[in-house]
């Protein structure tokens, strides 16, 4: 067991909160930093989506994990993000501006999609963003002028005025340079008062609003910033298959997002990390699986959607706190031995909270 | 004429809609909570009605009750095994376990060798079969009824009667209701609430069933089709979540402005006209045509 010993308020707020902490992050970092000279080049292309995948996972969970709002059209930010981002970069435009406006061009559209959320909540906000997201996935096919529609659009590489970034080690870098950054401002966002706000009103709308926070803005504020992040992943996306079209974000993609940060473990960020890992490599376990199976089981084309909601139930099931929930209950026996309860993470079972009459 | 002819078939294909929603209302006005899987289930019940026609041979009437039946129960384990454990957990964990519902089923039925990757047609007996009403002696200008048509319009109908009736008259569905409004209550006048959910899912899945077999003559049947289900929840909300008829006008709504659309507005607009509507009355009316107006107490 560790005991930090406090002496200042300030270590409350600490990013690091023991030495711990700062040991396993740096080896991390050094690690990812090292990457591409350890890991051959397939692999490391994998881990170019891990991140990618991980900023899109870190918007979701902002909204769905941290403000309680969840939203089945996630992939819709991704798409606008991602066109954006291809139609200025192939306007000529430099790198950091074109991320930006395809930023900003998503939390716009968060804004707006943010604005029924005031108004409804749980199911009738999963269907407005699902509605939506269904919309912008045919505005994307239809609107030919400028996405090209259903045949897709080639993009462009990199270009950091004038710094063009061609092979994939050097993708890796920005992309790991972004999600470090992203991490770093998500992590620094919930421990501000916005931050504490959000969480407050996913706890409960009521208790927040006789606290004084502003439902309207903070809600809004969330679905823009979540909609940004999705929108950085997005060009980064984009980048990363150099080819886009419309049927990469469906339906599916968003399912497959919320999958992720359900799995990862809704309420932590490290889920989203999680999440993504198991996004990418479930399809390579798979695949590599195939060759053990049967033909009959192996060879089926519905295996990965099997797998994928048979995962899914399970971790409903009996981890919802996800991949980071088993983690933690892990690390709590080892660092108690002896002495771990199996009551210790028991769920609280609620009375159902109806959104109807009580 | 021409438009009474989309309107028709606005109507038919609204009732598919009406009847995947009316499963979502079921569910949702029983346990509150949200089915995703209710489109698969639909799927499930259509290939139910597959094998049992072209594998087992049963003659169609028996093949259509037998599917029923069998989906009812595999409603009722559906809800034993998976649901009832977690009830009581947030909404979202619900949702996202329907979710996996929905792709189990969809992944299970896609390997299945021989039927599961293929589209498939339901050999029933109307296939095909049209009615011209008016026109000249050379038909021309004559009201074209697709017999598949009519017959979804038709079993809508009569569903719809039955359910009010089961709703209305007997001991099950006062029961029911009494444990939609307030589940604690009614378990302490001694209502088994818990069964009742169980039946309330089975219900679903029989309702689901019935969807299936009546789209399956016009559309196929094929591993996908539970993608409809996506179209039903705008119909569920145009309706008001949790009002039965609600669910069944939200449908048929739904069902008109999507056949008009493709009809009068540009390509494009079929595929979306469903959910422009339901943001639309998401801002102007969250509860839904028929939707309680309540206000959350704390």
């Amino acid at each position: 067991m560790r005991f930090i010993f406090k002496t200042d308020y300030a270590q409350d707020i600490k990013l690091a909160k023991h030495g711990g902490h700062v040991f396993w992050y740096s080896a991390l970092l050094l690690l990812m930093v090292a990457a591409p000279w350890l890991f051959a080049e397939y692999w490391l292309a994998q881990l170019t989506f891990v991140l990618i995948y991980s900023i899109a996972g870190l918007g979701l969970m902002l909204l769905a994990g941290f403000t309680g709002l969840f939203s089945m059209g996630h992939a819709a930010f991704l798409g606008v993000g991602a066109y954006t981002h291809a139609v200025l970069t192939n306007m000529g435009l430099p790198f950091p501006l074109a991320l930006a406006c395809a930023a900003s061009l998503s939390a716009a559209v968060g804004l707006i999609v943010g604005l029924p959320a005031l108004r409804v909540k749980g199911i009738y906000l999963g269907i407005a963003t699902l509605s939506f997201g269904f919309i912008v996935e045919e505005v994307l096919a239809r609107w030919e002028s400028v996405t090209g529609g259903n045949a897709g659009i080639h993009i462009k590489h990199p270009d950091i005025f004038g710094w063009v970034i061609s092979t994939g080690e050097q993708f890796y870098f920005l992309c790991l340079v972004i999600t470090v950054a992203a991490t770093l401002g998500i992590l620094n966002l919930l421990r501000s008062p916005t931050g504490r706000a959000f969480v407050a009103i996913r706890d409960s709308e009521i208790s927040a609003q006789s606290m004084g926070i502003h439902l309207a803005y903070y809600k809004t504020l969330s679905f823009a910033l979540s909609a940004a992040l999705a929108g950085v992943a997005g060009a980064l996306y984009a980048h990363k298959l150099q080819f886009i079209s419309p049927d990469q974000f469906n339906i599916l993609q968003s399912i497959d997002l919320l999958l992720m940060i359900v799995i990862g473990g809704v309420g932590s960020v490290h889920g989203a990390f999680l999440g993504a890992i198991f996004l990418i490599s479930m399809p390579q376990v798979i695949s590599l699986s195939k060759d053990y199976l049967p033909a009959v089981i192996g060879q089926a084309p519905g295996l990965q959607g099997l797998v994928y909601g048979l995962v899914l139930i399970a971790f409903v099931l009996f981890e919802p706190m996800g991949l980071y929930g088993r983690w933690l209950k892990i690390r709590t026996y080892l660092q108690m031995f002896p002495f771990y309860r199996k009551g210790m993470f028991k769920r609280q079972k609620s009375f159902q909270k109806s959104d109807r009459l009580k | 004429m021409q438009f009474l002819q989309l309107v028709i078939s606005g109507v038919a294909q609204g009732c598919i809609y009406g009847l995947i929603a009316l499963g979502f209302v079921l569910i949702y006005k029983a346990t509150e909570t949200v089915s995703f899987a209710q489109g698969e289930l639909m799927m499930l019940g259509a290939f139910c009605g597959l094998v049992a026609m072209t594998m087992l041979g049963f003659p169609y009437w028996l093949a259509v009750l037998s599917s029923i039946a069998a989906m009812a129960v595999f409603g009722i384990v559906l809800e034993r095994l998976v649901i009832r454990p977690i009830l009581g957990q947030p909404a979202f964990s619900i949702v996202m376990l329907t979710i996996g519902i929905g792709y189990v089923a969809r992944g299970l039925i896609t390997m299945i060798p021989g039927i599961g990757t293929d589209t498939q047609a339901l050999p029933v007996p109307y296939k095909d079969e049209i009615w011209k009403i008016g026109g000249n002696e050379m038909g021309v200008g004559a009201l074209v009824l697709n017999v598949e048509h009519m017959a979804v319009i038709g079993a809508t109908a009569v569903l719809c009667v039955l359910l009010f009736a089961l709703f209305r008259y007997s001991k099950l569905g006062i029961a029911m209701q009494a444990a939609s409004q307030n589940q604690l209550a009614a378990y302490y006048m001694g209502i088994p609430v818990q069964r009742l959910n169980g039946i309330a899912w089975g219900l679903a899945a029989a309702v689901a069933a019935i969807a299936g077999l009546l789209l399956a003559p016009i559309t196929f049947v094929h591993a996908n089709m539970g993608f409809i289900g996506l179209k039903a929840f705008p119909a569920a909300v145009v309706g008001g979540f949790g009002s039965l008829p609600g669910a069944i006008v939200g449908g048929l709504l739904i069902g008109i402005v999507e056949s008009l659309s493709g009809f009068y507005l540009p390509d494009g607009f079929k595929d979306t006209a469903a959910y422009i509507v339901v943001l639309l009355m998401l801002m102007v009316k969250p509860n839904g045509l028929f939707g309680e107006k309540l206000r959350k107490k704390v």
